[in-house]
């Protein structure tokens, strides 16, 4: 690799050099008065078209992603997206219209999102579906707002407490924080299960509900949720639904059936809209008969005179609110209904066969291949755990090293370290759009790692050796803190090092 | 199967290595009394032809009307290279950067977004993105909150000419806060935000204030003198902005005397196509000594083991995955995709290019202006604007706007939906797209959907 490749964008530009063709004809100088003009240029790349298509190419080979590495990293879903939703939500007209382009000019867009409605409220069994939440931890706030209207709604404002299995997502927590709740953490049993006895014990007059994950995060369904729900609701709280895990059950059960009063989903997990780099998300959120009431705006609806209409304000007076300027993350929206479309009713229900027959097969091979599931007794849901406590005491191999290494492979490490219950974990979640090859392939990796472990540890505790950059010292990092470049000024020892300065 | 490459030779064979009958058998965890009925309410797959024909009808349905609405969301043009690049499967198809050696790409780019939005909005330091600009606005004012540690009240001032739907969106995400949000008037002959509103808020404790150039009618504030104001008093200054205007306007890092705190805003005219509304993004700039109370992603230069640089994700310690019920906010993606598109989008234009971007914006709306001055139609406000106006329709508007519509032209977004007081209002913006035609084609149909 050239030296050249760790270059930034800035250390490329040349004064003088731009990409012409793409700004508009020179105009002549504004009336902006003086005071309120920018007196310097901000200093922004300066470079030809080619140059900038060069550098990002180059920097997109640096990563790894589903389209050219397998990535069972659990809890996030890392299944192929069809080109079909990007190439279709980016037609022209989709991409053209504005948020508040009038009703007669939004009728394609607006069927679109009611239908995606309908799907969502049929495979959740939920009584409305709102489209409203930009990603997964802004649908968990506008559940636990909606439960916390709810509750206010009724005059029962006592209810302070949100219970969180211990084996949640940070965001759950976060979240009940964000909507004015303190958190009571309540523990996991041995089997995987929520811990029944502890449940019964935290709930009372003060709860105003639970936030679970079925499968929950260690991969394993809840199998006693019909009584978890009745314990909750007799004790007046409502219960909350972390669709993470939505893609395991498909079809096979429905959180509205489960009991739950309202729920996210991860339409870039289930609904395979793309995880790009880190977001866009989008957290659609359902919702049971009593909440119908406080559901975020804008939200899709029929018209009065035949056709679709945005709900507003004067529809909904109870309504949490809104969420952002424009009402959600359409162009998500629109790859996750042409997915949904083109899977169709039989398709829902293959993606939580598959991928739970994938993420079956993947165990057992592991196990026989000499590691150890933390939940060996349990059916895994479309993901497991597998935990090196065992060869970290014995050799010092932990789960980051396994994820390090796997890396030399040619695969993307599993989630490691969560959940923080279960030592030394890798979360794997295969999905169901990768093959047996795919699989075995993976596992022989996983095997060659531990034989490697046995007479060279030290190649695998300094892993990575075949990627772009070997291990960081992130601690260094976040003390010298450097997330802004500024070009190296001479004479300035202080300055940040940056390699050639253009 | 669609998206699902198994053979029934390797059904066959994974089932009888996990000792299954059949693939049903795997959910025997789950009670039987809670099985899910056939999902008959969605329809039966369509294959990518047939996906293809209906998507289309769907996108022609909303024909391709001629555009003057903006109101936080910016027609602009985005060059070919941007999303041909940002669509690459190595970005699209990525997860958050948490393995950063299988990550350089992502994580790079970003640090380059956060020098490139720091340097536009003359901020220390950026993280790596937001949801949009109103919920990042939400995040700026808790952020202010626990920055402001000398304030007791939770006092938050607001500008009545900031984006109404932003200061929605801060009432949902802060509402359980114990936040008081007060709003400012604004002058309703110049539609600015006057100091002497500030008068009545001298003596209180205000925690943060919050100033919005160009404010939501297009109007350019007296950002120095507001600034100036919160200066005096030790208030801390958030600051909502559009990234394009700053290729003209003094960067909020600059206002007053030592500049703002905190800057948001709206990156979607950065390379962010309208979409009905996003995806877009939220970026948020703010000084080094507020860093560990930023919200979101931040991407940090670091050394590896060979002392080779590269780029990490840095002072995790902050986030929801570390700190769970102590973090700084819930928000666990950014916009990536989105980010990298705008990344790509700014290297294009680099400064020139969004300077004549700027300045074709500014030149198209206010020709606009001229045009329809000539026909008797006068801007709301008299105070300067940058690519935004308040045009006074008067009684009729709406049916004027649903005329101009139906003739092919969104004349702008109405008012009267927000304030009472500009009831016949309507905000039109004329950004580089549009062409001599496209202005006058605007002035024709107004006229027809007058007569009419």
């Amino acid at each position: 690799m050239s030296t050249t490749d760790a270059n930034l964008i800035f250390e490329r530009s040349r004064a003088g050099r731009s990409a012409v063709a793409q700004a508009p004809r020179d105009h002549a100088a504004t009336r902006i008065p003086a005071n309120l003009q920018r007196k310097s240029a901000p200093g922004l790349p300066a470079a030809s078209e080619l140059d900038v298509v060069r550098h990002y190419t180059r920097l997109s080979q640096k990563n790894f992603s589903i389209d050219t590495e397998f990535y069972p990293l659990g809890s996030c879903t890392m299944k192929y997206n069809p080109r079909a939703c990007n190439s279709l939500a980016m037609l022209p007209g989709f991409l053209n219209r504005h948020p508040h382009a009038p009703a007669s000019h939004s009728q394609g867009f607006l069927q679109t999102m009611f239908e995606l409605q309908e799907m969502l409220k049929e495979v959740t069994g939920m009584k409305a579906v709102s489209l409203a939440p930009m990603a997964g931890a802004q649908g968990e706030y506008t559940g636990v707002a909606m439960i916390r209207a709810y509750h206010d709604a009724r005059g029962d404002t006592e209810r302070r407490e949100i219970i969180v299995p211990d084996a949640a997502h940070g965001t759950n927590p976060a979240t009940a924080i964000m909507c004015g709740y303190e958190v009571r953490e309540i523990p996991t049993d041995e089997t995987g299960d929520v811990d029944i006895e502890a449940l019964k014990a935290a709930v009372g007059p003060q709860t105003a509900g639970i936030m679970l994950t079925n499968p929950s995060t260690v991969g394993v369904f809840e199998r006693r949720i019909s009584e978890i729900a009745k314990i909750v609701h007799d004790a007046g709280g409502l219960l909350y639904y972390d669709g993470a895990n939505l893609n395991a059950i498909l079809g096979k059960v429905r959180p509205g059936d489960m009991g739950f009063d309202v729920i996210h989903m991860n339409l870039h997990k289930t609904f395979s809209t793309p995880h790009g780099g880190g977001g866009p998300g989008s957290g659609a959120v359902g919702v049971s008969e009593r909440l119908l009431p406080f559901m975020p705006i804008p939200h899709v609806i029929e018209a009065e005179q035949g056709g679709y209409r945005l709900a507003e304000e004067s529809d909904r007076p109870q309504s949490i609110g809104r969420l952002s300027a424009f009402g959600g993350n359409a162009g998500v929206l629109l790859r996750a209904y042409v997915y949904m479309r083109m899977l169709g009713r039989e398709g829902m229900v293959r993606v939580s066969e598959f991928s739970t027959l994938n993420a079956n097969y993947l165990a057992r091979e592991l196990a026989a291949a000499g590691f150890d599931l933390a939940y060996p007794k349990r059916r895994a849901t479309h993901e497991f755990i597998v935990t090196m406590k065992k060869q970290a005491k014995e050799r010092g191999l932990t789960a980051g090293d396994v994820a390090k290494r796997l890396l030399d492979h040619g695969y993307h490490a599993p989630t490691t370290y969560f959940p923080l219950l279960v030592p030394e974990c890798l979360l794997v979640e295969p999905t169901e759009t990768e093959s047996k090859e795919t699989l075995d392939g993976f596992v022989e990796a996983m095997a060659c790692i531990l034989a490697e472990s046995e007479n060279d540890m030290e190649t695998i505790k300094s892993a990575p050796h075949n990627l772009p950059n070997r291990r960081f010292n992130e601690v260094a990092a976040a003390k010298a803190l450097d997330v802004v470049f500024q070009p190296v000024d001479e004479g300035d020892d202080n300055a940040p090092r940056t390699g050639t300065h253009g | 199967m669609p998206f699902i490459p198994h053979t029934e030779e390797d059904i066959r064979a994974m089932l009888d290595r996990i000792g299954a009958d059949s693939v049903e058998d795997l959910f025997d965890e789950i009670p039987a009394d809670l099985r899910s009925p056939p999902l008959t309410g969605i329809p039966e797959g369509e294959n990518e032809m047939g996906i293809a024909r209906l998507m289309q009808e769907r996108a022609a349905l909303d024909g391709m009307p001629s555009n003057f609405i903006g109101a936080g969301a910016y027609e602009h043009h985005i060059p070919a290279a941007v999303w041909q690049i940002a669509t690459r499967g190595e970005f699209y198809s990525a997860y958050t950067p948490y393995q950063a050696e299988a990550s350089q790409g992502t994580l790079q780019l970003i640090y380059e977004y956060q020098t490139m939005i720091s340097r536009l909005t003359g901020m220390e330091v950026s993280n790596a993105s937001l949801y949009d600009g109103a919920s990042a606005l939400a995040e700026a004012v808790l952020m202010a909150v626990r920055v402001n540690r000398r304030s007791k009240a939770k006092r938050v001032l607001l500008p009545g000419a900031l984006h109404p739907d932003y200061r929605k969106v801060v009432k949902t995400l802060i509402g359980n806060q114990g936040i008081d949000l007060v709003e400012l008037p604004f002058d309703e002959t110049t539609g600015q935000t006057p100091v002497d509103a500030l008068a009545p808020h001298a003596d209180e404790d205000v925690t943060a204030m919050v100033i919005s150039q160009p404010n939501f009618f297009g109007i350019l504030e007296d950002v120095d003198a507001l600034t100036g104001w919160a200066e005096e008093r030790g208030i801390p200054v958030i600051a909502v902005v559009n990234p394009v205007s700053l290729a003209l306007l003094k960067p909020p890092g600059e206002w007053g005397t030592n500049g703002v705190d905190i800057v948001v805003g709206e990156g979607q005219p950065l390379g962010a196509p309208l979409s009905s509304g996003g995806p877009y993004f939220g970026f948020m700039t703010t000084l080094k000594k507020h860093i560990r109370q930023m919200p979101g992603r931040i991407v940090g230069r670091a050394e590896d083991a060979d002392g080779k640089p590269g780029f990490v994700l840095t002072l995790q310690a902050r986030e929801q995955h570390i700190r769970r019920s102590k973090a700084t906010s819930n928000i666990c993606t950014n916009q990536g995709l989105v980010v990298t598109a705008a990344t790509i989008h700014m290297s294009l234009l680099g400064d020139e290019g969004l300077t004549r971007v700027a300045e074709a914006c500014y030149a198209n709306t206010h020709a606009l202006v001229e045009k329809l001055a000539a026909k008797g139609i006068k801007p709301r406000f008299t105070g300067e604007y940058f690519h935004e106006v308040a045009l006074d329709f008067g009684g009729d508007a709406a049916t004027r706007v649903q005329a101009m519509a139906d003739a092919g032209v969104l004349p702008g977004f109405e008012l009267g939906r927000d304030y009472a007081q500009l009831e016949g209002c309507v905000l039109a913006c004329a950004t580089e797209t549009k062409t001599e035609s496209d202005l006058e084609q605007y002035v024709t149909t107004w006229e027809q959907a007058k007569a009419a």
